[in-house]
C-alpha cells in the first residue's frame, strides 16, 4: 500500500527500482545521453562576444581561406551543458577510489591548481626577456633542489614532457655519454627486465637499441645470474624499474648497479614508482645514473583524462653534463636561462640537444612544488610510508581470497593473478569489469606481464582506512561470487555504467575516428 | 599532514593486520627491509618542513610576483606561443573533478566523458587543417613535429628530412635531435627572412623522406605549399605543414588544401594559457591512407554490448604497452586536459566565432604593422602575414627587447634568441599582435619603440 501525504502525493518508495522501465529520452534519471558537440549545431548561436573589426585592408597575399570549416554553433550555457553532461560518464579519484597500479592515481590538492593560475606563473610568456620571468626561473631552481636532494642525484633535466619522453631523454644522455667516450658504435644493447613497462622497449628501440629482455625469478624480481650472463662489451644500459612492477623491491640492486658500471655500461631507473620510496631511499645511494620522476604520480599534478604529465630527469656525475638545453643557472644579475650550444660550451657543458621548444611543463613545475612546499621533508617520508602501508593492508587483507604470485611485503602496490579465478569460468577482465558495478575504477589489468591474469592494485597514500575496509571486503564478495552460479554478476557486468561493454574489435576493424557521414546518430539502431 | 587520512591508530590497527598475514612484519621498517641497508634513510632529507596552505601560497605567490605578467603591460610577444583571451566556463569546466582527476580511458565504460570529447577534438582538428584524422593530441606542438618526422621515414622507408628555413628553430632542434638519435639525416635549410624566396623545390631527390615546411613561418610570413607538396609527392616524398598559431586557420588557407600529408600544431593558442612555455596542446592530423603509422592515442567510435554508441580508445596495435619494442612510437600520454581546454574553446567559438577572432587577429596586426613601420628606422619586412610579422630595426633587436621592457611594453621576440650565431638576424624583432591588444596598446608600443630608437 502507497503512503499518502495530505496533499495526495504518494510518500513511499512505489516501483522505483525496476531499472528495466524503457524511458523515452534513454536517460536514467542522473545518467544522462549527450549528442555530439557537431549534433548540437544551433547555427547563428555563438559562445562569445566580438565585434567585427573595423574596415581594413587585408595582408593575407593569396591564401585567404575559401569556403567554411564546419564548426558547430552554440551559445555558452548550450556549450557548458554539454561538457557537464559529459563529465558525469567519468570516474575520477575526486569521485572514489582509483587503484590503477603503477599509475599512482592520488589525491590532487586544489592548492596546486590555484597555485598554477597565479598570474605570475600562469600568465608568462617563455621567452619574455629574463629579467621579467626572475620568479619563474626561480621557481625552477627551487624544484631542481627539491628534486635533486630527494633522489641524491647532482643534476636535473627538467624539460621532459611525460614520463617516457623522460625516459627518451635519460637514454639520450646516455648515449651521448657514451658517444664522449668512443663507445656508441659498439654498445648498441639494452637490458630490459619482462616486467617493465612497455615505454621501456620503445624508448630504447627508438634510439637505435636492441633490446635484450632479462626473465624474472619465481619471487618477482631480475635474476641476477640470467642478467649478469647477458651483460657485455656491447650492452649500454639497463632500465629497471624499481620499486618494479610487481609492487617488489629489486633487493640485488646493488649488486646490479656495480655489475652494470663494472662492464661499463649505464644504469637507468623508471622512476614510474619513486612514490613508494620518496623521502626513505635516494636512488642516488642505489648506483642509478638516470631516472625520470613522474610529476603526476609522485607529486601529485592531476592525471587530467590522460595528460599533460611531466618527466624530469635526474642524473648522476656522469650524464650531467650531457642534460639537454634549456637549464636555469646563477648568474651574477640574478637567474639565467641557457638556451644554446655556445652558452652551454661557456658554461662547461655539452648538452646532447633539446627535447621540445621552451622550457618544458612549467604548469606541473608549479603544481608539484607546491606539493612538496606542503608535505615537507617529514611529509614526503610519511608518503612513502603510508603508501606501502596501504599496500600491505590489501595484501595481507586479500591473499586468501585472491591468489598473490609472490611473498610479501610488497612496496606501494599489490600484485594478485588469476589462480584465483581457475574453473569459475570468470576472466580477470569479467572480475574488474564486476568492480565498476560496485563503484571502484578497476585496478590494472593484465600487466605486469610476468604473472597470468594480473590484478595490480596501487591504492596510495591519499585513501583512509575506512575506504580500503569496504574495498577489501567488496573483492572478497566478488572472489565469492566468482564461484557461485551467478555469472552474469561479472560475464555481464558492467551493468549500471552509462554503457555496457564497448566493442574494442569493430572499432579497429573499420575504424570511424572523426564527425562526418560515417557517424550513426546517438541511440541509433 | 592535510592530505593524508590516516591516524596513528590506524596505522596501529593496519599493522597487525598485516603483521598476521605477512611473516616477520611489526613495524612500518620491517615493510622496507628490502632496500639495503645502507641505502635507508634514517630521518627526513634536508628540506623544509611541512607547510600549511596560508604559507605555501605565501612562499609562491612571492614567487610569482617578480615576473612581469602578459596581462600587466602592453603584450606582442608571440614566436610559437600566442596571449588570446580564454572564455571562463573553460577554465571552469576543466576543473571539474570528472575531468581533472580522472586519467587514460583504459575503461571505457566509465570514461565516455573523456572519450567523446576526444573524438570531437579529433574532428575538430581535421576539419581545421583540412585533413581526414587527426590524433587525441601530443605534447605539444615541437614533439609533434619530431614524431611527424619519424612518421615520414616509416611511410617512405626513406631516412632524410629537409627543414625549411620557415620552421621555429626550437622546432627545429628537436627533431635534429630526435632524428639524430634514431639514425636519420636532416638537412636543415637557413632561416628564410621574410624579404627572400627560399628555393627547397630543388632540395627535394629521389632519398628525400619528407619536407617540412611552416606556416605562418617563423617570421610572420604565410606560405603557399601547393608547389612544393606537388614537387615533394613527385619524387614520392611526403609534405608535413607546420602551424604554431592555429588561430591563424580561421582566416587562411589550411594545409590539407595545399596537398600536407601530415599537419602537426600547436594548439596553445585555443582554451590554453602562456604557462612560460607549458603544458601546451599538439595537434596531429594527416591522410586516411597513414593512419596506422600515426603516433598517439586515437579515439574511435563503436557500440556497447546493447548496441548503444560508445567510443574507445583503438589501433592501440600501433602502441608501446602492446607492442613494446615495435611500437610506433614510445608515447604513453596526450595531453588530455590541455586538448579539453582547446575543444571547449572551440566549441564556444563555433564557426562564426573562430573566423571573426581570427579577422580580429588579422585585423590588429595589419594596424600594428602599419603604426610600427611609420617609426623612423623601422622596416616591416613582410608583404603577407596573420597575426604576427618581422621588423628590421636599426640596432639588435635584444637590446631594444630589454629597453622596451623597462618602458613597461613586452615587445616581442629578437630573431637573435632563436637563431643564436646566425648571421644577418641581430637587428630583426618578432611581433605579434592578437585580439588582446588594443588600440590604446598598440600606440603605446608605437611611442615607446620611437622613444628607444630616437
Amino acid at each position: 500500500m502507497t503512503a499518502m501525504n495530505n496533499q495526495g502525493r504518494p510518500t513511499g518508495t512505489g516501483m522505483s527500482s525496476n531499472r528495466e522501465t524503457p524511458t523515452f529520452t534513454g536517460n536514467r534519471a542522473l545518467q544522462l545521453e549527450e549528442p555530439l558537440i557537431f549534433e548540437r549545431d544551433n547555427p547563428g548561436a555563438c559562445g562569445v562576444d566580438f565585434d567585427e573589426p573595423k574596415a581594413f585592408t587585408p595582408r593575407l597575399g593569396k591564401l585567404a581561406r575559401k569556403g567554411s570549416i564546419g564548426l558547430p554553433g552554440l551559445s555558452e550555457p548550450e556549450v557548458i551543458r554539454h561538457y557537464v553532461r559529459l563529465s558525469s560518464k567519468n570516474f575520477s579519484i575526486d569521485a572514489g577510489l582509483y587503484p590503477l597500479g603503477s599509475c599512482t592515481m592520488k589525491h590532487n590538492p586544489r592548492l596546486n591548481e590555484k597555485m598554477a593560475r597565479l598570474p605570475g606563473f600562469g600568465d608568462v610568456h617563455p621567452l619574455q626577456p629574463v629579467k621579467t620571468v626572475q620568479g619563474a626561473l626561480e621557481l625552477m631552481d627551487t624544484l631542481s633542489h627539491w628534486l635533486k636532494v630527494l633522489t641524491g642525484m647532482p643534476a636535473v633535466a627538467l624539460s621532459p614532457k611525460a614520463g617516457a619522453h623522460g625516459e627518451l631523454c635519460g637514454m639520450m644522455a646516455i648515449q651521448a655519454a657514451l658517444k664522449a667516450r668512443g663507445e656508441d658504435a659498439t654498445r648498441k644493447r639494452v637490458l630490459v627486465p619482462e616486467s617493465a613497462h612497455g615505454t621501456n622497449p620503445a624508448t630504447a628501440a627508438l634510439i637505435g637499441y636492441k633490446v635484450d629482455a632479462i626473465p624474472a625469478t619465481e619471487d618477482g624480481r631480475v635474476d641476477l645470474a640470467a642478467f649478469k650472463a647477458k651483460l657485455g662489451p656491447d650492452v649500454a644500459a639497463i632500465m629497471l624499474t624499481n620499486p618494479n612492477t610487481c609492487g617488489l623491491f629489486e633487493r640485488d640492486i646493488i649488486e646490479i648497479a656495480d655489475a652494470v658500471h663494472e662492464a661499463g655500461a649505464f644504469f637507468y631507473c623508471d622512476g614510474a614508482n619513486f612514490n613508494a620510496i620518496v623521502g626513505r631511499v635516494r636512488p642516488g645511494d642505489l648506483g642509478v645514473d638516470a631516472m625520470h620522476i613522474n610529476l603526476h604520480k609522485t607529486f601529485s599534478t592531476p592525471h587530467g583524462g590522460g595528460g599533460p604529465g611531466a618527466g624530469p630527469v635526474v642524473l648522476s656525475e656522469a650524464l650531467a653534463p650531457f642534460a639537454p638545453l634549456p637549464y636555469v643557472t646563477h648568474g651574477k644579475d640574478g637567474f639565467d636561462l641557457v638556451e644554446s650550444e655556445a652558452a652551454a660550451a661557456a658554461d662547461g657543458q655539452q648538452p646532447f640537444g633539446r627535447m621540445t621548444a621552451f622550457h618544458g611543463q612549467m604548469g606541473m613545475f608549479v603544481r608539484a612544488l607546491a606539493y612538496m612546499m606542503s608535505h615537507g621533508s617529514d611529509g614526503l617520508r610519511r608518503v612513502a610510508e603510508d603508501a606501502v602501508l596501504n599496500a600491505n593492508y590489501i595484501l595481507a587483507s586479500l591473499k586468501d581470497d585472491l591468489s598473490a604470485p609472490f611473498e610479501g611485503p610488497c612496496m606501494h602496490e599489490a600484485l594478485f593473478d588469476d589462480r584465483f579465478l581457475k574453473g569459475t569460468g570468470v576472466e580477470t577482465l569479467d572480475f574488474a569489469k564486476a568492480m565498476i558495478d560496485e563503484g571502484y575504477h578497476p585496478m590494472t589489468m593484465y600487466f605486469p606481464l610476468v604473472v597470468h591474469g594480473a590484478l595490480l592494485i596501487e591504492p596510495t597514500e591519499t585513501e583512509s582506512k575506512m575506504t580500503l575496509d569496504l574495498f577489501i571486503a567488496t573483492l572478497k564478495d566478488l572472489a565469492r561470487a566468482t564461484k557461485s552460479n551467478d555469472k552474469d554478476r561479472f560475464l555481464g557486468a558492467p551493468h549500471f555504467a552509462p554503457r555496457h561493454r564497448l566493442d574494442e574489435t569493430a572499432a579497429a576493424r573499420s575504424p570511424v575516428l572523426r564527425w562526418g557521414v560515417d557517424v550513426p546518430r546517438q541511440a541509433a539502431d | 599532514m592535510r592530505y593524508l587520512p590516516l591516524t596513528e591508530a590506524d596505522r596501529t590497527d593496519m599493522l597487525q593486520v598485516i603483521g598476521a598475514g605477512l611473516a616477520g612484519v611489526k613495524s612500518v621498517d620491517d615493510l622496507f627491509r628490502d632496500v639495503p641497508t645502507h641505502a635507508r634513510l634514517d630521518g627526513p632529507v634536508d628540506l623544509p618542513s611541512r607547510m600549511g596552505e596560508l604559507e605555501v601560497e605565501r612562499a609562491l605567490s612571492r614567487m610569482a610576483a617578480k615576473n612581469v605578467s602578459a596581462g600587466s603591460v602592453p603584450f606582442f610577444v608571440g614566436a610559437g606561443a600566442y596571449r588570446h583571451h580564454v572564455p571562463s566556463a573553460v577554465d571552469h569546466l576543466i576543473q571539474r573533478s570528472e575531468f581533472l582527476t580522472s586519467y587514460t580511458p583504459y575503461q571505457p565504460e566509465v570514461t565516455q566523458g573523456t572519450l567523446q570529447y576526444l573524438f570531437e577534438f579529433q574532428s575538430q582538428v581535421a576539419m581545421l587543417t583540412g585533413m581526414d584524422v587527426a590524433n587525441a593530441s601530443m605534447y605539444d606542438g615541437s614533439t609533434g613535429c619530431g614524431e611527424a618526422v619519424l612518421m615520414a621515414h616509416r611511410i617512405t622507408k626513406r631516412r632524410k628530412a629537409i627543414l625549411s628555413g620557415t620552421l621555429h628553430p626550437q622546432y627545429r632542434a628537436v627533431v635534429e635531435n630526435l632524428s639524430d638519435f634514431a639514425g636519420d639525416i636532416v638537412e636543415a635549410l637557413p632561416p628564410a627572412l621574410p624579404d627572400r624566396t627560399e628555393d627547397i623545390i630543388s632540395r627535394i631527390t629521389d632519398d628525400t623522406s619528407c619536407v617540412v615546411v611552416q606556416t605562418p613561418g617563423i617570421f610572420g610570413g604565410l606560405h603557399d605549399l601547393s608547389a612544393i607538396a606537388d614537387a615533394a609527392h613527385a619524387k614520392g616524398a611526403l609534405l608535413i605543414a607546420v602551424v604554431t598559431e592555429v588561430v591563424s586557420l580561421g582566416l587562411v588557407t589550411p594545409p590539407g588544401e595545399m596537398g600536407a600529408d601530415i599537419v602537426v600544431g600547436e594548439g596553445q593558442s585555443i582554451g590554453n594559457g602562456l604557462n612560460f612555455g607549458g603544458p601546451y596542446v599538439g595537434l596531429f592530423a594527416t591522410r586516411q591512407k597513414y593512419v596506422r603509422q600515426m603516433p598517439g592515442r586515437l579515439c574511435g567510435l563503436t557500440k556497447d554490448a546493447e548496441g548503444k554508441r560508445g567510443f574507445v580508445l583503438t589501433l592501440s596495435t600501433r602502441e608501446q604497452h602492446i607492442r613494446r619494442e615495435k611500437a610506433t612510437s614510445n608515447i604513453c600520454t596526450n595531453s588530455g586536459l590541455c586538448s579539453l581546454a582547446f575543444t571547449i574553446h572551440l566549441s564556444l567559438l563555433g564557426e562564426e566565432g573562430f573566423t571573426r577572432l581570427a579577422r580580429i587577429n588579422h585585423a590588429n596586426a595589419v594596424d600594428l604593422a602599419t603604426r610600427l613601420g611609420a617609426v623612423p628606422g623601422v622596416e616591416v619586412l613582410n608583404e603577407a602575414f596573420f597575426n604576427e610579422f618581422t621588423l628590421r630595426l636599426p640596432r639588435p633587436a635584444a637590446d631594444i627587447v630589454d629597453a622596451l621592457a623597462d618602458r613597461h611594453v613586452l615587445g616581442g621576440v629578437p630573431a637573435s634568441r632563436l637563431m643564436p650565431g646566425v648571421a644577418g638576424v641581430e637587428n630583426l624583432l618578432l611581433v605579434a599582435s592578437t585580439e588582446i591588444n588594443t588600440d590604446e596598446d598598440r600606440a603605446a608600443f608605437a611611442a615607446a619603440l620611437k622613444e628607444v630608437l630616437a
